[in-house]
């Protein structure tokens, strides 16, 4: 095969497929509890869960990229304590 | 973009927003730690991963055809297996085929069963969505009675599918493999426990795991999970495993919901909540509740054997 053939799982090459989204979701950082319900099933693995800044009861925060998230509504659909809400991105 | 996740497949796919292919393919990588080779049969899972020119896989992969993903791995696995015996490879790897229901149930069965009775080291992945959603929806051997499908659509003559699903499970326990297991998507840590297991038995190995379709199903696409739930809550899709011949039960329903339940969330099966096809739906019921009770006594039977002995 010709050298170059193929781009290779490299992020920053990749098609981008948050182009797709046309709602958002949103995590609510006085709802979430960092369980990673929404890790676990996000088809994207575009959730992670970050250290919060001023930690009080809970230690982590869930973070979506962007860059990757389609939209389906997946982790507000599977989040025990209803901490993601999908806003529309339709302007 | 989750680092830990994302380590054997990268995200940029192009599989259907809420699709939960993914989740079943890095659920299963993340349960071992050796090296593996993935082995793909036509299907979502390849076209979705390898658009040209890009590929999402950054493990070594292979796809040759339909049919023949089983026989692609039983070769690879032998090359590797004369390797090691030179001496030219000395770390353990693992390999995974990964398939679809029409890999498995249909044009791959062949090929299934040679590796199966060959008693190849590999672990056998069917993602099961009921049908051939690359390509449109087509009708599949995994397809329940009553589907509306692309083949087998409804009308005045047509209630939609009108075969029952093949019983992949135990044509594959046919084969006295050591281990094969009955798992769905939306139990994902069930799902890594079994892969777990597979990974550390020797032999042929084969996972049959639910994948609901949020697109030729059609349901929302936030709905993957929920549906998921309702098949395995409903008696529809038991979580059971099969070791060395015996049965066991992963999760027990104590009050299983009607079938009705887990069909009212698809439109596949809208036309059979209508009244004229009450019989149908009794009918489905009817042979939910009989593969149940069958499944049972398989259970109790296996724990029978093991107290006798």
């Amino acid at each position: 095969m010709e050298k170059g053939a193929t781009i290779k799982h490299d992020p920053k090459k990749s098609p981008k497929t948050g182009e797709w989204r046309n709602v958002r979701p949103e995590v609510d950082p006085n709802k979430c509890t960092g369980c990673g319900m929404c890790v676990k099933y996000c088809p994207e693995d575009c959730i992670i869960l970050k250290n919060r800044k001023n930690p009080s009861k809970f230690k982590k925060l869930a973070e979506i990229n962007y860059d990757f998230c389609k939209g389906c509504g997946v982790c507000a659909a599977v989040c025990p304590f209803k901490a993601i809400k999908m806003k529309s991105e339709i302007k | 973009m989750n680092n830990k996740l994302t380590q054997k497949l990268a995200s940029g796919h192009s599989t259907c927003a809420g699709c939960g292919i993914p989740a079943i393919v890095r659920t299963v990588l993340a349960a071992t730690d050796d090296p593996v080779v993935v082995i793909n049969a036509t299907g979502c899972l390849e076209v979705t991963t390898t658009l040209y020119p890009y590929s999402a896989w950054k493990v070594p992969y292979i796809h040759s055809a339909f049919e023949n993903a089983a026989a692609t791995a039983a070769g690879v696995e032998t090359a590797y297996n004369a390797l090691k015996k030179k001496g030219k490879i000395k770390k353990k790897i693992n390999f995974v085929v990964f398939a679809g229901d029409g890999g498995t149930y249909d044009i791959g069965l062949q090929a299934l069963s040679g590796m199966l009775e060959r008693g190849h080291n590999v672990l056998f992945v069917a993602y099961d969505n009921q049908g051939y959603m690359n390509t449109g929806g087509q009708r599949s051997g995994a397809t329940p009675l009553g589907a509306n499908m692309e083949t087998t659509p409804t009308g005045k003559f047509s209630f939609g599918n009108e075969l029952p699903r093949k019983d992949i499970m135990e044509i594959v326990k046919a084969h006295h493999i050591p281990y094969l297991a009955q798992a769905n998507v939306a139990y994902i840590e069930d799902l890594r426990m079994k892969a777990h297991k597979a990974f550390a038995i020797d032999g042929a190995k084969f996972l049959l795991v639910m994948q609901p379709c949020t697109n030729v199903w059609k349901f929302p696409t936030s709905q993957y999970v929920n549906v998921g739930k309702l098949a395995t809550e409903t008696n529809f899709w038991p979580l059971y495993e099969i070791e060395n011949g015996k049965y066991n039960l992963n999760l027990e329903i104590k009050n299983p919901k009607p079938i009705e339940e887990f069909l009212k969330t698809q439109k596949r099966f809208k036309h059979l909540l209508k009244l004229e096809n009450k019989e149908i739906i009794k009918n489905i019921q009817q042979d939910v509740n009989e593969k149940w009770e069958a499944l049972l006594r398989k259970v109790q039977l296996s724990h029978l054997s093991e107290l006798n002995r």
